[in-house]
């Protein structure tokens, strides 16, 4: 299971994840690439968690990378938005 | 449809180092009908509808005038539409659903996350290991070196087939390669030995998995011969057969053309090999756009079940259909400059392992053994240089790669940390 | 450069819409001044996860927040509804009091959830609605607490979610509708059938062809039970109201546009109508909120409140916004929708709405696991799918080309083809366009 720990305040912001349901096909390459953030459950239900911790972000690009429907979204690193 | 003899030109061996100017022109007609009855399909547009298409099927082999030899999967090999029991247990990438679900389920619950985790540690210690064989060399046989030998090891290690006994089985499962390519299924003698291999690994396999019954051990066959929760055989004998079959030559034949190419087309862009070098971080980039770029396997072929509007063309029923997946990787509708190697590119959306249900079992180790593989090979190998461009090609236009990649280098660097 | 220049574009609606509306101006090149208004506190989230992931306490509510994917560089006036428009004066008016000029404005204020009237006993405590991240964070803090019923109220697929959630917490759940099936709406009581067996199941009791009346509450106001039309109570401690939305739009009535709590009326190219029919070229909309002739559908009145188009349509209309007036394009949508429960997946594309036929083209429904067509007067018009979600793209093109019904024949896993009645419930009222809805 993920650890879906509240991001707590004054620690470094999580990333942001997000994934098009509509484009998922269930392909699962995520699930290997980032063990955890991403999750098949049943036949084809895409769990995911949408607030990862930072250390997880060269897993996740690999799973955006690794999609072959190209349904992952990570927002990318700007440190700029409060 | 006007017929056309440009898949013979993708065929032919002479096209085998460079068939991109020909999927240009194939692409001209999205969908267009050879002299052999069959179809090519080639641009990115046409090959998505396709892939997801329920009356494409993957039962496509062409019929053919062979005798029962009372081995169903023999038979299916010599006389694949004939033969009703022979059908039933081909491997699962000539099967559709429901069947085709159940066996890639019954696999697919035993490759788990954990377990191709479990084999990182393992492949970085071999590439390490290869790698620094060829320490006090000049030059590198990539493809003896380490592209054959990783991929070998490592499918080997996860089904628990002994490494020592790949001498025996390297030619079977060379062999069973050749027989997706087209050519080879029209060749009597060719057919033959692919029998001779079939039997001879068939054999071994079973013996293997009569052991792993009685002895069974932390790999995927002990789990795929051990029976289910409810006591029951997950699958039939023929299908474990010709499931681990599947996934030794499939282990064998595709993973070394993705390395391959992958340094290859990495000589040849030599700033990026040195950004590769300078940032490992850029590997997941960098092996997408190998993947679209030089894909290990450039088309399967389907069979049409019923007639299939697309793109303006009209696929009649029982239509042999090519998806040319290389040629879609390469299309300028889809990508911006599709012949540039750009692993910046974003929106990579390519068919590299295939796509739809058949969408490659393998893809997440094929992915970090590339990786683990390239970016070793980008930080120890000195002054690499290619010693022939292009490299002699192995016989197939499907599974295409190099046969030896000769790479002339002034030492071999320190282990990564 | 002018006042109205210099105030650039406004988007009103910190939602998925409005995040992806303003994205899409940036990445067209846009580079004024770029202001985005949202009701609530919060960057934009994703609604999805509310009523399943964040109810099961598996993510925080507040996790859900949307990633960036192009630096905005906005200005956001969060915890500001907007709460007016003057188009003769190009302002919109915040509650605080201060007026907003804009050049260009995008409406994406989506719909806020149909509460229960309080004459009802809307005023109790522990009645909840799910459409928002509050309303989510609320809802879980009450489900820990560990209720001894909880109620739901509406069938559809929020409120068959919050079910199959609340069985996973294995709390004791009844579900009330006026339909015969969950999702009779939406997908028909053919399809919907099967949750019905989802339901039992999981355990969960289901009141079919059952209305609620009335809340009734305890001494401290909080609510106890529920009085059915047919005269049965159902003793609950917790309900949530699952009854859909209503469009965000209160705040456009002085505005002389076609604007009610069906949507705000756009033309083809999601620029918004005047009162007189005409559109407004500085004012576009999209998202839940935006009523629009799609020409997929020879351009009837549609709205659509499902996370795809509210993606689609804000960047449709943000390219508009950046066009000249005659290179608009209309916007062509086929409606899509997911949900999960009861650890089913539920993929579908097209309407569903006017049915008269629907049938299995793959899979089987006793295995749960299909793609059902509907068909309606001999075209294929949407397809649903359980567990199978591979075949739907191909159907989606079907549907997209309006193929003849059944449409993909000689499919492999195909059985025999056999026409349903899809059974759908009346209408619920002559209604002038389609809502695609989540009920």
């Amino acid at each position: 299971m993920p650890n879906l720990t509240e991001p707590v305040p004054g620690e470094a912001a999580p990333l942001r994840v997000v994934v098009d349901l509509n484009r998922c096909q269930g392909y699962a390459q995520c699930c290997y690439a980032a063990p955890g953030v991403f999750d098949v459950r049943g036949h084809e239900i895409l769990f995911y968690d949408p607030a990862p911790a930072r250390a997880r972000r060269g897993e996740i690009e690999r799973a955006v990378q690794a999609c072959p429907v190209r349904a992952i979204s990570l927002q990318a690193d700007r440190g700029d938005t409060p | 449809m006007a017929e056309d003899t440009l898949f013979s030109e993708v065929l032919d061996p002479a096209n085998r180092a460079d068939p991109y100017p020909i999927y240009a022109r194939l692409r001209e007609t999205p969908v267009s009908r050879q002299r052999d009855g069959s179809v090519v399909v080639s641009t990115h547009a046409a090959i998505s509808s396709l892939i997801f298409d329920p009356r494409l099927s993957s039962e496509d082999l062409p019929p053919s005038r062979r005798p029962r030899t009372g081995n169903p999967l023999k038979d299916w090999l010599l006389n694949p539409i004939k033969n009703r029991i022979a059908t039933a247990h081909r491997p699962l990438i000539f099967r559709d659903p429901p069947d085709h679900d159940t066996l890639r389920h019954a696999v697919m619950r035993e490759f788990t996350v954990a377990r191709v985790q479990a084999l990182r540690q393992r492949i970085a210690q071999d590439v390490d290991a290869l790698i620094e064989g060829c320490v006090g060399r000049d030059e590198v046989c990539l493809v003896e070196d380490l592209s054959y030998p990783l991929p070998v090891a490592v499918i080997c290690d996860m089904l628990g087939v002994p490494e020592a006994d790949e001498p025996q089985f390297q030619a079977w499962a060379t062999q069973l390669a050749t027989a997706l390519e087209p050519d080879a299924r029209h060749d009597e003698a060719s057919r033959h030995r692919t029998v001779a291999a079939f039997d001879a690994i068939s054999g071994y396999m079973r013996a293997l998995i009569r052991e792993k019954r009685r002895r069974p051990t932390p790999d995927l066959l002990s789990a795929l011969a051990a029976p289910g929760p409810d006591g029951k055989a997950v699958m039939g004998d023929f299908d474990l057969i010709s499931t681990a079959i599947l996934l030794l030559v499939a282990g064998h034949e595709t993973t070394v053309n993705l390395i391959t190419n992958g340094m290859l087309t990495l000589l040849r862009h030599p700033l990026e090999l040195a950004r590769l070098r300078a940032d490992p971080e850029r590997a997941p980039r960098v092996i997408e756009e190998l993947l679209r770029y030089e894909p290990p396997v450039h088309f399967r072929t389907r069979k049409a079940l019923g007639t299939i509007e697309i793109a303006g063309h009209t696929i009649p029923k029982g239509t042999p259909v090519i998806l040319l997946f290389a040629a879609a990787n390469r299309d300028p509708a889809r990508f911006d400059a599709p012949d540039r190697f750009d692993p910046d590119r974003d929106d990579n959306q390519h068919f590299g392992f295939g796509g739809g249900l058949h969408y490659c079992m393998g893809a997440p180790l094929a992915r970090i053994e590339a990786e683990i593989a390239l970016v070793a090979l980008s930080r120890r190998l000195i002054a690499p240089r290619l010693l022939a461009d292009p490299p002699p090609y192995r016989p197939g236009a499907s599974l295409r790669g190099p046969e030896h990649l000769g790479i002339g280098i002034d030492g071999i660097g320190p282990r990564l940390s | 450069m002018s006042a109205a220049q210099a105030a650039g574009i406004v988007v009103v609606g910190a939602s998925l819409a409005g995040l992806r509306g303003a994205e899409a101006l940036r990445r067209a090149g846009y580079g004024g001044r770029l202001t985005i208004v949202g009701d609530e506190p919060h960057r934009p989230y994703d609604r999805p996860p509310l009523s399943k992931h964040v109810l099961s306490g598996e993510l925080a509510p507040n996790a859900t927040e949307l990633p960036e994917l192009v630096a905005l560089d906005a200005d956001w006036r969060l915890g500001h509804a907007a709460v007016a428009l003057d188009r003769a004066a190009r302002t919109i008016r915040l509650r605080d009091g201060t007026d907003l000029a804009y050049e260009r404005l995008l409406i994406a204020t989506g719909a806020q959830a149909r509460p229960w009237p309080d004459a009802a006993g809307g005023g109790l405590a522990n009645i909840f609605t799910l459409r928002g991240r509050d309303d989510a964070a609320r809802l879980r803090t009450a489900l820990a607490e560990t209720p001894r019923r909880v109620l739901i109220v509406g069938a559809g697929l929020i409120g068959c979610e919050a079910v199959s959630c609340c069985r996973d917490l294995g709390l004791p759940v009844t579900l009330v509708d006026p339909n015969p099936t969950p999702l009779a709406r939406s997908l028909g009581t053919w399809v919907g059938g099967v949750i019905t067996e989802c339901l039992k199941e999981a355990g969960a009791t289901f009141h079919a062809g059952a209305q609620v009346l009335r809340f009734e509450g305890d001494a401290s106001g909080r609510v106890v039970r529920a009085h059915l039309a047919d005269g049965r109570a159902v003793e609950a401690d917790l309900v949530i109201v699952a009854l859909g939305a209503t469009r965000a739009t209160d705040w456009l009535s002085g505005a002389g546009l076609m604007a009610d709590a069906g949507g705000v009326t756009c033309d083809g190219a999601c620029r918004v109508l005047g009162a007189d029919g005409t559109p407004c070229p500085d004012i576009y909309a999209a998202g839940d909120v935006a009523r629009w002739p799609n020409p997929l559908y020879g351009g009837r009145l549609m709205s659509v409140e499902h996370w795809g188009n509210a993606v689609a349509q804000a960047e449709h209309a943000a390219r508009n916004m950046l066009a000249p007036a005659e290179a608009q394009q209309a916007y062509r949508h086929l409606p899509a929708f997911w949900s999960s429960q009861f650890g089913i997946n539920i993929k579908a594309v097209g309407l569903t709405e006017g049915a008269d036929t629907v049938a299995i083209v793959q899979g089987s429904r006793a295995s749960r696991r299909f793609l059902a067509v509907y068909g309606r007067a001999g075209r294929s018009i949407a397809a649903v799918s359980f567990d199978q979600a591979r075949w739907l793209p191909a159907y989606a093109e079907a549907i997209t080309g309006g193929q003849a019904f059944p449409p993909i024949r000689d499919a492999s896993d195909q059985g025999a083809f056999t026409p349903m009645a899809p059974g759908f419930p009346p209408p619920r009222a002559a209604s002038t366009h389609i809502e695609a809805r989540h009920g």
